[in-house]
């Protein structure tokens, strides 16, 4: 017990600064409106699908809950059910074995509700494209909010996403502009 | 070439590892096995190629003591083949998949149902044929509809995992059978995952599908990469140059640490040790950042290429490597001494979820869950190629078979992972890191077989050859994870239901890698 004490306190913290937000990772800004955020703007809670990625973009999703960015000191949690999450976050091509049951998890997931899709697959179908096994990208399936390009992105681009769909971060004049739009 | 006790003649292709290829007879299909089974050798995988004109063929690949052997049955236009299953139960499901994805059944097998084909496309309908365009898709999706056996009794009940699952973990469907807590049985269905991977690599020009090859399974890129272009320049007859390959090997020993690091905290913190997690996802952010800087990418994708690597190494990286190195190993000591004295988290690791070697044995677990079963097989020991000949691998085993001894695997395999890398960084031969391939004329194949950080990564290759477009004719690929995940379901039985999640992170199987 006394070497676990000595090692926390020898790491220290080694919690980073929070990115800042990128309005050009929106893709329907219309969509985000101002009473969402303020219902989900504070506590923000995350359903993980993975639709049929190379598990590349989860291992940098698990990153985020190391103590470097440690999401949840933002607020920011996993949750185990779409029944008790904000937030879909969306990786892979979307496998056509997984497109019923991502269809699924998006209709569980409660109204007011955001998807954001993490990865190339996931904003456009990556290498794999479309075919008799994949969907491709994760709009073709299912809304989506807000798309993170990279092959997989890094954890702070990761986290910027989500930030940036919350808006819970420093963001351009420009983007307020585009809220305010009616919610499909 | 012969190989002691047959009389197959079979040539020799070229390449690092010794890999021998001879068309059979539809009797050797079966008797090769047989005598290769008393040498120790073990099935790696089965799959089926379009040879065009409606000409179809069978493979197999074994593990031999001399080598890798493939065997290659043409069935012209029958479509069927004698069944693999009698001599090694987990042929199963690679032969459901043959079915799935080629048409080509097993004679008499008894478990015909579909394993990758959930109703994605018509069953009479096979994407790897050539007369397939790959794109044609059913709209009858049935993914709920499937023959689960069923465990009749009183007070049995079945309890449905997934495909989601309730982590950030890929999909896959597991289906319990249980009394009260405890897990009568196990039955996984997976496929979720299936993206047409082996198709897609028949579109893809052969110098630049290795990218495809390194998002096969994101935790194994170096290791699928690599065995890519291990395939390509063997069917190429190009040999990469020594410092190149030294960096390869320096690159599948960094990602052996990455996922070790992130297993051995994921571990801890499903037996309620959250301090092990923080630790050792901390470490493994120091690495990945590390790789960032070195290699040029965090997971080490496209950081191999036909004919080398894409970025050379200078002394001012390898010195920042040994320096990490260093650091690494004593937090990994000492965070070892708290896992061994923790009694609450060896009391959750100890006999849980184990796999006796004899079971281990007779189910061809392989892999790092096979040595801490006592299968002690590890193809940089026993065929080491190049540099491998150069640094005589520690190959830890353990006989225990729970998550304890695959904990233990974890925090060995780091340790002697880090000696090479600093063997590696040391001796690193002076040279160019490419070498140009030239695309045969005529058709060609080769294959690629590397020690993953899972277990063994084989990928056979085939090539059109440029007289006839210069395409891939057959890319087919293969995780460890295919013979694992069977060993999986017997691993859970008489354990509870809340040790599962541990039991499954100790093995840590890929379900992309698996589903393709």
């Amino acid at each position: 017990m006394w070497s676990i004490v000595k090692q926390i306190a020898r790491t220290g913290i080694r919690t980073e600064a929070r990115p800042v937000a990128s309005d050009a990772l929106r893709v329907e800004a219309a969509r985000i409106q101002r009473e969402i955020l303020d219902i989900l703007g504070r506590a923000l809670t995350i359903r993980q699908v993975d639709a049929g990625s190379c598990n590349g973009c989860e291992l940098e999703i698990h990153a985020l809950n190391n103590p470097y960015y440690n999401i949840e000191g933002l607020g920011i949690r996993f949750v185990a059910s779409p029944r008790h999450a904000d937030m879909l976050l969306v990786t892979g091509p979307v496998s056509r074995n997984m497109e019923v049951a991502l269809k699924r998890t998006y209709a569980a997931t409660p109204d007011p509700k955001l998807v954001v899709a993490v990865g190339a697959c996931g904003c456009n179908g990556g290498i794999f494209g479309e075919s008799y096994a994949s969907c491709g990208q994760v709009s073709n399936v299912i809304p989506v909010d807000l798309a993170v390009p990279g092959c997989p992105p890094a954890p702070v681009e990761i986290l910027r996403g989500i930030l940036t769909a919350v808006n819970r971060c420093r963001t351009l004049p420009e983007a307020k502009s585009g809220l305010g739009g009616s919610l499909p | 070439m012969r190989i002691p006790g047959l009389t197959v003649d079979f040539e020799q292709l070229p390449g690092a590892l010794p890999v021998f290829r001879s068309a059979v007879s539809a009797d050797e299909w079966l008797t090769v096995p047989m005598t290769l089974i008393k040498g120790g050798g073990r099935l790696l995988s089965v799959w089926g190629t379009d040879r065009g004109g409606g000409q179809f063929a069978v493979c197999a690949a074994y593990a031999a003591r001399e080598g890798l052997v493939w065997l290659d049955l043409p069935l012209g236009a029958r479509t069927t083949y004698p069944d693999l299953t009698p001599l090694f139960p987990f042929a199963n499901r690679m032969q459901r998949a043959l079915f799935d994805l080629l048409g080509l059944r097993a004679e008499d097998a008894k478990d015909q149902r579909s394993w990758l084909n959930h109703g994605a496309w018509s069953p009479s309908h096979f994407p790897l044929r050539e007369d397939n365009s790959g794109q044609a898709r059913s709209t009858d999706l049935r993914p709920g509809d499937y023959p689960f056996v069923r465990v009749e009794g009183d007070g049995v009940h079945e309890i449905p995992v997934g495909p989601v699952h309730a982590g950030i973990i890929e999909p896959g469907h597991f289906r319990f059978s249980v009394v009260g807590e405890k897990v009568l049985r196990l039955e996984e269905r997976l496929g979720y995952t299936h993206k047409g991977i082996e198709r897609r690599f028949t579109q893809l020009p052969p110098l630049n599908a290795h990218r495809l090859a390194a998002r096969i399974s994101g935790d194994s890129t170096v290791a699928f990469t690599w065995a890519y272009c291990m395939a390509l320049e063997s069917a190429t007859g190009t040999v990469a140059s020594a410092r190149s390959t030294w960096l390869r090997a320096l690159m599948l020993e960094w990602e052996r640490v990455a996922n070790h690091l992130g297993d051995l905290g994921a571990l801890g913190n499903d037996a309620a040790l959250s301090f092990g997690l923080a630790q050792f996802s901390r470490l493994r952010e120091d690495w990945l950042r590390m790789s960032a800087e070195i290699f040029g990418h965090r997971l080490l994708m496209d950081c191999i290429g036909p004919g080398g690597v894409a970025r050379d190494l200078d002394r001012d990286g390898a010195d920042r490597i040994l320096l990490q190195c260093d650091t690494l190993e004593r937090e990994v000591r000492f965070l070892r001494t708290v896992y061994d004295e923790h009694a609450g988290l060896q009391d959750r690791f100890i006999t849980t979820g184990r796999v006796q070697p004899e079971l281990a044995a007779k189910l061809g677990l392989t892999g790092l869950a096979g040595r801490a079963s006592g299968v002690a097989a590890d193809l940089r020991r026993d065929y080491p190629w190049h540099p491998y000949d150069k640094l005589d691998v520690k190959v830890a085993t353990h006989r225990n078979g729970d998550v304890a001894a695959r904990v233990t695997m974890r925090f060995e395999e780091t340790l002697e992972s880090l000696r090479l890398i600093r063997i590696l960084c040391k001796g690193l031969p002076r040279g160019a890191v490419h070498t140009e391939l030239a695309l045969p004329e005529k058709p060609a194949c080769g294959a690629g077989w590397i020690e993953g950080w899972r277990g063994e990564v084989f990928v056979a290759l085939e090539l059109d050859g440029s007289d006839n477009g210069g395409g891939i004719r057959r890319c087919h690929c293969h995780d460890p994870s295919w013979q694992n995940w069977p060993v999986l379901e017997h691993a859970v039985i008489g354990n509870i239901v809340p040790d599962f999640p541990l039991i499954n992170k100790s093995f840590n199987l890929s379900y992309s890698g698996h589903d393709l």
